[in-house]
């Protein structure tokens, strides 16, 4: 049950591509040393923020993004401050005022704000809650993360991380075939994008980055976006999941039909253990 | 008389010596000191310095061998001694201690660069409260779906018995599957 620990030992960018893997519901608690955040999901994807005391009620959200002036945020904050944000985001959308899609971007926007911040924190420890969820009250959003996790691996800049998430440049890359995923839906930077089309079993990593004139630390920067996003996969030279086909060695020099009847009797033995 | 052996690795702590120890036939040759450094005295009071080494005879002609690589990072010269002529090795991760993920990861690596053969990852102490998922180990690895990536519990027996069925299966997969 437990996904639990230490930003020391798994960057946010991380537990954001763990959440968008399997599918998680529930909310990512991390306590930083001045504050704690607390970030929603739903089925993989970022549906609410709230992080340390800040107000993140959706009046204030639509003034931070210049859909309210202030003086309309003081009115709603003293003659409507008994409508939960839900009912104020209605009002707001029939009385014309707003359209619907305004008050989704502007959440949208402030909850991969928060998250853009938690970036940058590398000290504190988190919790997965599966059981905790937005208040009731609350709008919530449904934002891919695939984009965050991307930004979030631009913003890693320590190299020896990247070099041990990345310990060799002799291999090569491909696509994973997910259904859903679509290449032309990311927000993929010019230089991630002439990585992207020079990616194919044929390549390594070595040699995307010659043909890209990067340096190591800038191919192993993208590179490491790509995996994260679950864009992309490592694969062996040899083209093979070793799993799949392995050169055992043999012990001597027996021949296979040999080396299958001493691994049955290992089989047959350690069963009866 | 034949021998063949299978490496057991994996870091600090993740509970090699004690997989070995529930199915040898022999005391496991541990050799267990006193940890000195206290950081890692906070884990356990002993671990293994040299190596562990336990035995499974099979009938009279064939023995399996199973070797524990000590955790700590100052011994991994021993390593690719031990990785000789492997028929096969087992990673162990503690699944309650997520700061040794990625040092795990990278043994994995490393011994995939020694030898080519089959192997599989465990994951150990599931019975432990604040063990992972095992799918989110699968993905803080970064483990492929065909890499066997099982629930291990190793001080029972029954669950290490299926590690080491499911990595002798896959090494007979692969001696079919290079049949021509
Ligand atoms: N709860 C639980 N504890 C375990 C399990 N396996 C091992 N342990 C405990 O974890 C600690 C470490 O186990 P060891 O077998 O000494 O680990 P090791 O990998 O040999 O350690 P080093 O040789 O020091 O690297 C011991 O206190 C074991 O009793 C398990 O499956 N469940
Ligand atoms: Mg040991």
């Amino acid at each position: 049950m437990a996904l639990r620990g230490n930003l020391r030992d798994f960057t946010v960018t991380q537990l954001l591509n763990l959440i968008n893997l399997a599918h998680k519901t529930g909310t990512l608690v991390i306590e930083g040393p001045n504050e704690t955040a607390k970030i929603a999901f739903r089925e993989g994807k970022l549906s609410y923020t709230q992080i340390g005391q800040e107000d993140n009620h959706l009046a204030t959200i639509l003034h931070r993004s210049n859909r309210l002036t202030a003086g309309q945020l003081r009115a709603i904050q003293l003659r409507a401050s008994h409508l939960s944000d839900k009912e104020l985001g209605l009002l707001l959308i029939n009385s014309g005022y707003i359209a619907q899609n305004d008050i989704l971007n502007a959440l949208q926007a402030y909850c991969s704000d928060v998250v853009r911040r938690l970036f940058t924190w590398v000290e504190g420890i988190f919790r997965f809650e599966n059981e905790m969820l937005p208040p009731d009250d609350r709008i919530t959003v449904r934002l891919d993360l695939e984009n965050l996790i991307i930004e979030g691996a631009r913003q890693l800049r320590e190299w020896e991380q990247l070099q041990d998430e990345i310990p060799s440049l002799d291999m090569a890359l491909k696509f994973i075939e997910r259904p859903g995923t679509s290449m032309q839906k990311m927000n993929l930077s010019v230089e991630e994008w002439r990585v992207v089309s020079y990616i194919n079993p044929r390549n390594t990593i070595q040699q995307i980055a010659t043909a890209t004139k990067m340096s190591d630390l800038e191919i192993r920067r993208i590179v490491y976006g790509l995996l994260q996003a679950g864009l992309v996969e490592v694969i062996r030279q040899d083209n093979a999941p070793v799993i799949e086909r392995p050169r055992p060695q043999p012990a001597n020099n027996q021949n296979r039909e040999e080396q299958k009847s001493l691994v049955n009797r290992l089989i047959t033995r350690i069963r009866s253990i | 008389m034949q021998t063949v052996k299978m490496v057991v690795t994996g870091p600090f702590s993740a509970g090699k010596t004690q997989f070995i120890r529930s199915v040898s036939e022999i005391d496991v040759v541990a050799t267990e000191r006193k940890i000195t450094s206290a950081s890692e005295r906070t884990v356990k009071q002993a671990t293994t310095v040299a190596m562990d080494f336990g035995r499974i005879t099979v009938d009279e002609d064939l023995v399996l061998y199973l070797f524990g690589t000590p955790g700590q990072k100052r011994f991994d010269f021993m390593w690719e001694i031990l990785s000789e002529g492997m028929l096969g090795f087992i990673v162990m991760i503690d699944s309650t201690r997520p700061e040794t993920f990625r040092e795990g990861r990278s043994i994995l690596e490393t011994f995939r660069a020694y030898a080519p053969t089959p192997y599989v990852v465990a994951a150990n102490k599931q019975d432990a409260p604040d063990a992972w998922d095992i799918e989110d180990m699968r993905n803080a690895l970064r483990l492929s779906p065909q890499v066997k990536l099982l629930p291990c519990v190793a001080t029972q027996k029954t669950t290490v018995k299926n590690v080491l069925l499911e990595l002798l299966y896959s090494i007979l997969a692969g001696l079919d599957s290079t049949e021509k």
